[in-house]
């Protein structure tokens, strides 16, 4: 009776604490005209010639600073609430980096400190990994076609921390490392979703890698959140 | 006593300079393309033995770096059978200890590069490119002890070179590696251009270094830069480096003109220091151009191996005027 009546009991408390969470999401929108994004192709054909020939029958890849759909949606924003719950990166589902038609993919993502970044190598050329942090450790590491993935962790949070690769100089990746669970990154739509933040008041913050921060206050109430928000071109 | 003059030895040494400069031109290409760290292991190359590494694979940032430990592993040699050589076939000691001396310091190049690779320093960066230009002349001057001219100039009268002209091209020697010092300290900041204009600086006679200015250039870098964000150590560095230059200019521009009126028009080391002042008017040029076309990698490489022949002139030329005015005045120099 006793462990029936403690079961019941516990039930009912968890099911009052997820009723007092919910998801913030939000749309971000771009305003403005992009500049105009630059192709890799003279450079890979200059370069390696091994990754032209993997676009032989498709278009080359260009720069993507600003992703933005035709309805105005920006990618590549990372999101996240400052100061909200501890990492839980140990235990968290690494996330995994491409290195595929000699560029990564994606090159922008966001994971927790302790949170394992596994990155592959799907091309039939040589790599090297060469993250180039701030407050991190550096790491430079081999990876020809084959070899197997490589692992990094960081200790420490960091903005849009580089991962280059100093074969192919205009590979690029951006990993922005937070100290908590609550973030996401903006879709090629430009939405995000943060599921299940507790309700409350917290100062979240916008980041693009060209168009800056931006920080908002926003309350989370019983069932979630909306936040839009709206970056400008630069003048 | 002076040892007799050895064709074969003075033309390899000839040679292992000459491969020493080639190899300060591939270092220059490697950070220029900002290729140092594009081959992650030493002294293997992706696992492979260097000497083995597949030549279909020396592809971007690979094939500099790849090139540049090939190219110093045979400056390595020829330096090991130089030193061996002078030990074995020159008579005179003091060379056979700057052979010795020429082999670890090649030893050490060989280990500062690797180092930087190994544990990813970029620092280390500023030591290989030092020990590179002093590693320079010191095979281009082992080169000029083993010249028929420095063997047989006992034997012929020579003209003294008054101290003073000594001590100007002596002083301007000092700070040409002073500013290859700097100019490594800028190349290994791996930020790109931290002034993008000339001869003005960011529209400016000194440009601003307060936190505002240096946000500003930032944001304004040229397109395509790639590199960390510029600081103001940086601006004031760059800033150094030109107003060294100017400096230099001016100094090595009266080389020659001093060099003329002492010891006449037609003296070889008048004519050579007509040759150092277009070394120098041609540095300015290629430093000018390498801000004007953002760091292109030609050009920044050109600048690099320009710079190191205004050393190794400068060097050499006081070698020689002290050589001349000891055997003028044996007993004052």
């Amino acid at each position: 009776m006793k462990k029936s009546l403690l079961i019941a009991a516990s039930t009912l408390v968890s099911l009052g604490f997820n009723a007092m969470a919910g998801d913030l999401t939000g749309t971000i929108t771009f305003k403005g005209t992009a500049p105009a994004e630059a192709s890799f192709e003279d450079k890979m054909k200059e370069t390696d010639p091994n990754c032209a020939a993997l676009y032989a029958s498709s278009s080359f890849p260009t720069t993507h600073f600003y992703v933005v759909s035709s309805s105005g949606g920006l990618a590549d924003v990372v999101v996240s609430i400052k100061g909200l719950g501890k990492s839980t990166g140990v235990t968290a589902a690494p996330a995994v980096i491409d290195q595929k038609g000699c560029v990564y993919l994606p090159s922008v993502l966001a994971v927790q400190t302790g949170q394992k970044v596994i990155v592959k190598n799907s091309d039939p050329v040589v790599h090297n990994v060469h993250t180039v942090p701030k407050v991190n450790e550096m790491q430079n590491l081999p990876q020809p076609p084959g070899s197997p993935d490589l692992t990094f962790v960081f200790d420490k949070p960091e903005p849009f921390l580089k991962f280059s690769c100093d074969v192919h100089p205009w590979m690029l990746a951006w990993v922005t490392v937070v100290d908590g669970p609550y973030f996401s990154v903006s879709d090629k739509d430009g939405k995000f979703t943060i599921k299940n933040v507790p309700a409350g008041k917290y100062t979240v913050e916008f980041a693009h890698r060209k168009l800056g921060t931006k920080t908002v206050e926003v309350e989370v109430k019983d069932g979630g959140a909306t936040q839009d928000i709206t970056f400008e071109a630069a003048k | 006593m002076n040892a007799k003059y050895n064709p074969a030895l003075f033309w390899f040494a000839v040679v292992t300079a000459i491969t020493t400069f080639l190899l300060i031109g591939l270092g220059g290409l490697v950070t220029s393309h900002e290729a140092g760290m594009s081959v992650p292991d030493w002294p293997t190359t992706y696992g492979y033995n260097m000497f083995l590494f597949p030549v279909d694979k020396w592809v971007g940032g690979i094939f500099y770096e790849h090139s540049h430990r090939l190219l110093a592993s045979a400056v390595g040699l020829l330096t090991t059978i130089l030193a061996i050589w002078m030990s074995l076939k020159d008579s005179r000691r003091w060379l056979h200890w700057l052979g010795i001396a020429a082999f670890f310091l090649v030893i050490l190049q060989g280990i500062l590069g690797g180092l930087r690779v190994r544990w990813s320093l970029n620092w280390l960066g500023v030591p290989h490119g030092a020990v590179a230009q002093t590693f320079l002349v010191l095979t281009c001057a082992i080169a000029l002890f083993l010249s028929r001219w420095w063997q047989e100039s006992a034997a012929k009268p020579q003209v003294a070179v008054p101290r003073g002209l000594r001590s100007h091209v002596l002083y301007l020697t000092i700070l040409i590696f002073i500013q290859l010092l700097i100019a490594a300290t800028m190349r290994h900041q791996h930020s790109g251009l931290a002034i993008w204009d000339f001869p003005m600086a960011h529209h400016q006679v000194w440009p601003s270094t307060t936190s505002e200015a240096i946000a500003d250039y930032n944001a304004h870098r040229p397109p395509g830069t790639i590199g960390n964000p510029i600081t103001a150590f940086q601006v004031n560095l760059q800033m150094v480096h030109r107003l060294v230059a100017y400096l230099l200019f001016l100094g090595v521009a009266a080389a020659p003109f001093i060099a003329r009126k002492r010891l006449g028009g037609a003296d070889w080391l008048t004519k050579f220091a007509w040759f150092w002042f277009g070394l120098l008017s041609l540095q300015i040029v290629l430093g000018a151009a390498t801000v004007l076309t953002n760091k292109a990698a030609d050009v920044a490489t050109g600048h690099v191996m320009v710079g190191a022949l205004a050393l190794l002139t400068g060097a050499l030329w006081w070698l020689v005027a002290f050589r001349r005015t000891k055997l003028a005045n044996p007993l004052k120099t």
